[in-house]
């Protein structure tokens, strides 16, 4: 399966995400710098972290206008799969490709530490190697993570189950514990936690593997 | 010519930073205090023109990259 990685001035996260892929599931991957206005081949596009344009402004709000970004609304209009990891996550929402925003971590600090995030359900091409009910423990990095959306919305989500993946322990204040959701089309995923963080023993937990077995799998499936 | 732009959190979204800042002016002993939301002051220089013109231009502004509707209301002025 063919990744791309977008990278922006600011993305700190692109090299952890193409260590992942590359050279743990040793899948084609390469990078596309924001400048650019094609992905080239690519089945799954990677939105990673970082400070994209030292997030200034809002988290996310600067990127979202770079040419990559418009190749990768056409790559999910297409059917494509993209996942936006903590600040891709960020951006996705700012880009619209995904309801809601991320805001101020409640308790007003940056939190950096492992969670556990509980699978909600695993239909979606991110989720569908998982069980649901399984608990992920996969770090967290971020000062702006909590996630928000007006109640309506909330509940489109929830009727669509497009929940991914829940935090056990909320600990940024996102509304209904929300960790990571997906588009309508389900070829679009966003979330806070770092699965890349997490693909090796070495790194002090393996779980994250599950969300790229995944897409690994879907691949197969589709 | 210069916009002057407000952006602030919606009511429905939590403002921790207001919150906190509200404690703060309690524990220095400023009373009647009801309430503290945080936002965002921006200050454009405009080059001048049709001020009709420019009042759109700054509203597409603030709605597509100076504040972001989901979270954020804005409010403006052009002098």
């Amino acid at each position: 399966m063919k990744f791309a990685i977008i990278q922006f001035p600011g993305s700190n996260c692109d090299q952890d995400c193409y260590h992942a892929l590359a050279n743990v599931f040793g899948q084609p991957t390469h990078y596309v710098w924001h400048k650019e206005t094609s992905l080239g081949d690519v089945d799954c596009v990677v939105v990673p972290g970082g400070f994209s344009y030292g997030d200034y402004l809002r988290t996310g709000a600067i990127a979202r206008f770079s040419p990559a970004m418009k190749a990768v609304a056409d790559h999910a209009k297409a059917g494509g799969l993209v996942i936006g990891i903590c600040n891709g996550f960020q951006i996705l929402c700012e880009a619209h490709l995904l309801p809601g925003a991320l805001i101020r971590n409640r308790s007003l600090k940056f939190i950096c530490e492992h969670v556990e995030l509980r699978v909600e359900t695993t239909d979606s091409p991110f989720t569908n190697a998982c069980k649901k009910g399984q608990v992920l423990r996969i770090p967290i990095a971020h000062g702006e993570g909590c996630y928000f959306a007006e109640p309506e919305v909330i509940e489109q989500l929830k009727r669509e189950d497009r929940v991914l993946v829940r935090y056990v322990n909320n600990p940024n204040g996102s509304v209904d514990n929300i960790a990571g959701i997906c588009n309508e089309g389900r070829n679009v995923f966003g979330m806070m936690p770092h699965p890349e963080r997490a693909s090796e023993k070495i790194l002090g937990s393996e779980d994250g593997k599950c969300i790229f077995k995944s897409i690994l799998r879907s691949a197969v499936t589709v | 010519m210069k916009a002057k732009i407000i952006v602030m959190p919606k009511k429905t979204v939590l403002d921790p930073q207001g919150k906190t800042v509200k404690h703060a002016l309690e524990s220095i002993h400023f009373k009647g205090i009801k309430d503290v939301r945080i936002g965002k002051f921006l200050e454009i220089e405009l080059e001048g023109g049709n001020k009709a013109a420019l009042q759109k231009q700054i509203d597409e502004a603030c709605h597509k990259l100076l504040s972001n509707p989901v979270i954020e209301d804005y409010t403006f002025e052009i002098q």
